[in-house]
């Protein structure tokens, strides 16, 4: 008992340096998960105690970016869950269709890949033309590799079966190339992808959106700050806009969830009003 | 360890299983009576489907509530748990439940290691950790960390065991108070989790 009180000393005291260094905050996270993470970064820095990290952190900022990649979370797959995919098609799509132009926020959008599986949708179902979509993360480096649209050859088998089953009527082979092991995702998609560092915990609202697609972020904040997350979206949303969420998250323990109705409960999509 | 000294103290138990793990699973929590106190938290290595048939399967068969366990719920005293496919399962403070989307470990998400470290954290001396069948290593490190919370430590013989493998993995790592067959387990719990005739 006594070495875990020091441990969440120490995480504290790290998280607290890292914003008042750094500027990020990630004071209002699950710590648990994010305990485990600095755990594991401390062994990878070859650093003893979480106090240690600390002042290197202090003292050496080249670390912080590689630091990032323990903080927050890269696990991400196109058309991840679908069934989440099938249901936009089903169920929000042909409400969108009735917008002359459309405004998309991804949060937390990591390496890209749902913003990717989402430009896809729309197109398949002719609505990127007519559509913006802002991608945003708080890690500089993954939205790089968004805004590449590069993925190693050996992910696209799973992404074309997710792709298929989330009632595509056209190949995922028809969006990319394959060149030296890579598959390079089609400019075209780019085109109406805007990538921007922007921070669920300490950013504002920035446009007005149709549609907010934000999986498996939310389960990494604390009660507290998922609320400030969720104030920011149903501020965000244009009236009846729809937000959808990660499998395994809800609006249950929410004092926002009033602002929502569940449109497919299953797959975790909302529609605000 | 006499399990007199165990009988109230235990506020929740945490359960990890793989291969042959659902007969396993049968064997011992159905036999838990409804006035069961601690809180029962299962990771079972299961295929990566998105709806889990677990729920239903448990529910049918147990005196106590039995759900999937949700991102941020806090933890209810004499209720079954289980991760959800894909999601690892944690403790955070509260106690309340958290999930998370992390890389998988040994191969397993949800992980054993996870689940237990993290309860190990939370509980401390007022957990039992309890490792049953399976065919791989994962639970041996969260069973070490609930060992050195100070909380109690269970598994399955392994020459009764489905598959060996885990429980050996585990009792590799360090010794358990108490390494028994599923009745015994069941027997155990239903003595230190109160509840029972006395
Ligand atoms: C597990 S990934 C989810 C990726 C994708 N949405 C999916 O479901 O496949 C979580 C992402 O949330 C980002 N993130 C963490 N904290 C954030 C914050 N405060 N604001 C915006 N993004 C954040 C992480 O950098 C990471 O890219």
């Amino acid at each position: 008992m006594r070495a875990s009180k020091d441990l969440d000393i120490e995480l504290k005291l790290l998280l607290d340096a890292i914003y008042l260094k750094y500027h990020y905050d990630f004071r209002g996270y699950a710590m648990a998960s994010l305990k485990r993470r600095m755990t594991l970064a401390a062994d990878h820095f070859g650093c003893p105690t979480l106090s240690h990290l600390q002042g290197r952190l202090i003292h050496e900022p080249d670390l912080f970016p590689e630091l990032l990649n323990y903080l927050t979370v890269q696990v991400s797959e196109m058309f991840r869950d679908p069934s989440y995919f099938r249901s936009l098609r089903e169920s929000v799509v042909p409400l969108l269709r009735t917008y002359p132009s459309l405004k998309v926020w991804v949060a937390g959008c990591s390496t890209g890949e749902e913003v990717y599986s989402l430009a896809i949708l729309l197109r398949e179902e002719g609505l990127l033309e007519r559509t913006l979509i802002y991608a945003t993360d708080i890690n500089t480096q993954a939205l790089q590799k968004a805004e590449a649209g590069v993925y190693a050859v050996d992910r696209i088998a799973a992404f074309t079966q997710n792709h298929s089953q989330s009632g595509a009527s056209a190949s995922l082979s028809d969006y990319y190339t394959a060149a030296y092991g890579n598959a390079v995702f089609d400019r075209t998609l780019k085109k109406h992808i805007v990538f921007s560092d922007h921070s669920l915990a300490t950013d504002s609202v920035f446009a007005e959106v149709q549609l907010l697609s934000c999986r498996n972020v939310l389960i990494y904040f604390n009660r507290e700050l998922q609320e400030r997350a969720l104030g920011l979206f149903k501020d965000s949303l244009c009236r009846r806009g729809f937000l959808g969420l990660g499998a395994r998250e809800s609006l249950r323990f929410s004092q926002h969830a009033s602002a929502f109705s569940s449109l497919v409960w299953e797959d975790r999509l909302f529609q605000k009003g | 360890m006499d399990f007199e000294s165990l009988r109230g103290r235990i506020d929740a138990v945490v359960v990890g299983a793989s291969a042959g793990g659902v007969d396993a699973l049968v064997t011992v929590l159905p036999s838990l009576p409804r006035a069961f106190r601690p809180s029962v938290l299962v990771v079972i290595h299961q295929p990566r489907e998105r709806r889990s048939m677990l729920v239903d399967i448990f529910s049918a068969r147990c005196a106590l509530p039995v759900r999937e366990a949700q991102d941020k719920e806090p933890v209810q005293p004499g209720t079954l748990y289980f991760a959800p496919p894909d999601y690892h399962l944690l403790v955070d403070e509260g106690p309340s439940l958290a999930l998370s989307a992390d890389d998988p470990v040994l191969f397993s998400r949800p992980s054993i290691d996870v689940l237990f470290e993290s309860a190990a954290d939370v509980y401390g001396h007022r957990l039992a950790g309890l490792i049953l069948t399976g065919a791989n290593s994962d639970g041996a490190r969260g069973l070490a960390a609930v060992r050195d919370a100070g909380g109690v430590t269970l598994v399955q013989r392994p020459d009764t065991a489905h598959v060996a493998t885990m429980p050996a993995a585990a009792l590799a790592r360090g010794p358990a108070d108490f390494v028994l067959s599923l009745e015994q387990i069941a027997d155990l719990l239903r003595r230190v989790g109160g509840g029972h005739e006395g």
